[in-house]
């Protein structure tokens, strides 16, 4: 906060910009706020889960469908993708419009081959006998999980928008402050997914 | 084809019921008059580009404010026929359904659809201008919450002509709320008009938690701010925490009643029990979201009025913030009689009691302010004055209630409705009514003149205690809340027939209230408020009423607590600020997407109420397109000239 304070003062002191604030720094901040309110969203929905998993009503129960081997690759994957999205920004800071472009790409492909996975693992499930409607347990589960997958195909969305306008309009502010911006928010799901690997997975086959 | 039509019809609409063919009727001809004297004066294009279009938080605060009172009619016709149904003993003006469905609604809209909103429009109207700024931080954003609230309010209130209205109580508990006890459409009507809108709330929490953070002006350090900017702040740390939370809860309801799940059914495994904690992890901290902001307000008008500096600013502040803080540790005290045990239930208790603390402080800072200071009696004063008895015996009858072994007798009486309608309307309706009148002259330019507003003032008032004061006694005798109708033998009815008196001469204060508006437009050129028509303390009066799109031609300062009074002291002595040149300013450009997202959001709500899945993804889609439409719009922003900042602000002032 001080330094925000601070930092404000200087920018009047300069006297650039005709006494507005640097959008892309307000941006970052609002993000983070909203980044916040997702943590909230997902204690929720990790309260939920933790209350009802073991609400099976004589179902079929979740420790014991679980495949560790698909979970671990989803990990490697997602981790992976989150490494990319952080040399993608390293490519962005050295100006190098095309290597971020090229790391924004391999960033979403290993996005979407998590997607894949989770879908995969899903329709196991389901056929398992395991679904949607089973029990409270099962809803809880899917709809944690499915969450989080959720976000990062939106995330994924996005990260093929912003590509475009890179490709349009190069390296400048604004594009600048975009990139911050979903590398921010790739990371937060990494740290999300680590919190359901231990919770979900890890917690439900010991 | 004409049958089938027919049959579809008589499920869609809502029919059988008089009252209801009247409303349709009413709506029917406020549409019509609309689009009529819309077209007759050729306003289309007026309307679409300053205000459906609008990035200026003061349009916005004022769209707020103005959509906020509708709601507060609605809310309060609601609260109306609930007393004339309660008035007499074996009443059969409501059905048992019907008056479900109107205390249902009550609840929703005055929480939700009009405390929320007319807070909102507060907030927007005058944070940027006391802490001198030029906007918020992200207007767009802000105009998208604004449509979110409003088309979602819109949709929660379609759900009365049309498929029926929700009846499970303003918050909704399963298994009431559960297909199997409520399978009709008015719950999903609920949960989407909140969905809706609540993703705006929580936007607007985040924008007003950056902007204060970020856009003050130089000089204004934290301890140097504006105690509503102060309680603003507090609240949107609430909102941040607080809302995800609803968002969730409401989701969760609805994937039970459409997808299936049973997170909160009573059979296979769900646990109604989970969705009373997690809506009231949101519920409890709700009502200081919206009563923290009427403080903030309290504070400006005590400090103005009685032409002294507020007593313990920092006492204040640290009181708002403690208050922000525990009230996230209080949610279980709305179940003490649901069996979470001593332990439990002492916690829920103590923490309770420990609010009691703060709100005492800042209740001794206000009088204290008023002590020795030169006080003048002008509507939003009066106001101020009379919240604090109000709300001492509201907090008074909390604190009854907060003692667990004690609640086990009060809860779900009327005692408890007493209380609550104390503290809200005492608290929450009379600041931001003191604030409506404070800042009037801010945002519309002329003054209200007093005398209609001292009749409202004075027939609410009365009406206030005529009402709620027979509802605690009532609620003693043992009446209790959702009763729609009772008995000779019960010795309740000559309370409960006073009390709706009370209900009525509030209406009548209302009128008045309506009245004095009326008044003020049709006379307002002769009405004209000057910058200063308070004698205030704080940036915003220092600039022009009407505030310029601008708000400030030149960034102030803002070295001070209550800046602006000490300015005009500097100048009394002859001291002024140097003379600095005009600069260009840079402004947001106006934008359709918020209104065009919203309208695919209602799109949606309304394809997912009726279970409409095509209708539902097409909104979906519409809000997506909306969103990447704005990714890739750089074109967003524009200066005002010098030229034209002077004319402007020669018109004003008469000179720069």
């Amino acid at each position: 906060m001080a330094q925000a304070a601070a930092k404000h003062g200087e920018n009047h002191a300069h006297g650039h910009d005709h006494g507005h604030h640097d959008p892309q720094e307000m941006k970052i901040l609002g993000f983070w706020f909203f980044l916040i309110s997702d943590v909230i969203l997902f204690s929720v929905l990790f309260a939920t889960f933790i209350v009802l998993r073991d609400n099976t009503a004589g179902g079929p129960i979740l420790s014991e469908l679980i495949k560790m081997p698909g979970v671990i690759a989803e990990t490697f994957i997602l981790l992976t993708s989150s490494f990319t999205s952080g040399l993608a920004v390293l490519a962005m800071n050295q100006g190098k419009v095309k290597q971020l472009i090229s790391w924004l790409a391999v960033t979403a492909v290993l996005g979407a081959s998590f997607i894949a996975l989770e879908v995969y693992e899903f329709i196991e499930l389901i056929h398992e006998g395991f679904s949607f409607t089973t029990s409270a347990a099962s809803g809880a589960f899917f709809t944690l999980v499915g969450t989080h997958g959720l976000h990062v195909s939106l995330g994924l969305i996005w990260m093929i928008g912003l590509m475009l306008q890179l490709k349009k309009r190069g390296i400048t502010d604004v594009t600048r402050g975009k990139i911050n911006v979903i590398s921010l928010y790739w990371h937060f799901l990494d740290v999300v997914w680590i919190f359901l690997l231990s919770i979900v997975y890890l917690l439900g086959v010991m | 084809m004409l049958e089938g039509l027919k049959e579809f019809a008589s499920e869609f609409f809502v029919t059988g019921d008089p009252l209801i063919y009247g409303a349709m009727v009413a709506i029917g001809i406020t549409m019509i008059t609309i689009v009529a004297v819309l077209t007759y004066f050729k306003k289309w294009g007026w309307l679409w580009r300053n205000w459906l279009t609008t990035v200026d938080h003061k349009k916005i605060g004022i769209m707020y404010i103005i959509a906020s009172i509708i709601m507060l009619f609605r809310g309060g016709v609601d609260a109306l026929m609930m007393r004339l149904q309660l008035a007499m003993p074996n009443n059969e003006f409501l059905n048992p359904e019907h008056y479900n469905q109107v205390f249902t609604t009550h609840g929703t809209i005055m929480i939700l659809f009009m405390a929320m909103p007319f807070m909102f429009g507060l907030f927007n109207v005058i944070v940027p201008l006391q802490i001198g700024a030029r906007d918020v931080a992200f207007p767009f954003l802000n105009a998208l919450s604004f449509w979110l609230f409003f088309l979602g309010a819109m949709l929660f209130n379609l759900s009365f002509v049309i498929g029926g209205s929700p009846d499970a109580g303003w918050l909704s508990y399963p298994p009431l709320s559960e297909l199997s006890h409520s399978p009709g459409v008015g719950q999903n009507f609920y949960i989407w008009g909140i969905q809706i809108s609540g993703i705006g709330s929580l936007a607007t929490g985040i924008n007003f938690l950056v902007t204060i953070i970020k856009m003050r002006a130089p000089g204004m350090r934290w301890m140097k701010m504006p105690m509503f900017t102060w309680s603003v702040f507090s609240t949107c740390i609430i909102i941040l925490f607080a809302f995800p939370i609803l968002t969730v809860t409401l989701a969760l309801l609805f994937l039970d009643r459409f997808a299936g799940a049973h997170f909160f059914t009573l059979d296979l495994g769900g646990n109604p029990m989970m969705y009373i904690n997690l809506i009231w992890m949101w519920g409890h901290p709700e009502v200081y979201i919206v009563v923290l902001p009427a403080f903030g307000v309290f504070s400006e008008i005590v400090s103005t009025f009685s032409r002294k500096k507020l007593f313990g600013y920092k006492s204040m502040v640290f009181a708002m913030l403690i208050i922000s803080f525990l009230s996230f540790f209080t949610w279980a005290h709305h179940f003490f009689t649901m069996g979470s045990g001593a332990d439990v239930n002492a916690f829920f208790a103590v923490t309770t009691m420990l609010i009691a603390i703060p709100t005492g402080v800042k209740i001794f800072n206000w009088l204290f302010t008023m002590y020795r200071g030169r006080i003048r009696m002008a509507t939003p004063m009066m106001w101020t004055l009379a919240f604090i008895p109000c709300f001492i015996v509201g907090g008074m009858t909390g604190v009854l209630l907060s003692v667990a072994p004690a609640d086990f007798q009060f809860h779900n009486s009327y005692f408890l409705i007493a209380h609550f309608h104390q503290v809200l309307i005492g608290g929450v309706v009379f600041g931001y009514f003191a604030g409506l009148y404070y800042w009037w002259p801010k945002m519309f330019g002329f003054q209200l003149e007093e005398k209609l507003g001292k009749w409202a003032f004075w027939t609410w008032n009365i009406g206030f205690y005529v009402c709620f004061m027979p509802q605690y006694a009532v609620g003693l005798m043992g009446m209790t809340r959702r009763l729609s109708t009772y008995g000779w033998d019960t010795g309740w009815w000559e309370l409960n027939f006073v009390s709706t008196i009370g209900a009525f001469l509030m209406g009548v204060g209302f009128l008045f209230q309506v009245a004095q508006i009326a008044d003020g437009i049709r006379k307002y050129k002769s009405l004209k408020a000057s910058a200063d028509p308070w004698d205030g303390r704080t940036l915003e009066w220092s600039i022009p009423s009407p505030a310029p799109e601008y708000n400030f031609a030149i960034t102030p300062r803002g070295d001070d607590i209550d800046e602006w009074w000490e300015e005009k002291e500097r100048r009394a002595k002859g001291i002024y600020p140097p003379e600095q040149p005009l600069e260009p300013i840079h402004m947001p450009k106006n934008s359709g997407i918020p209104f065009i997202m919203s309208v695919f959001w209602f799109i949606a709500g309304f394809g997912f109420v009726f279970g409409w899945l095509w209708m539902a993804i097409l909104g979906l889609a519409g809000v997506g397109i909306c969103m990447i439409a704005r990714s890739f719009s750089y074109d967003t922003d524009y200066y005002i000239p010098v030229d034209e900042i002077k004319r402007t602000e020669a018109s004003l002032r008469g000179s720069v």
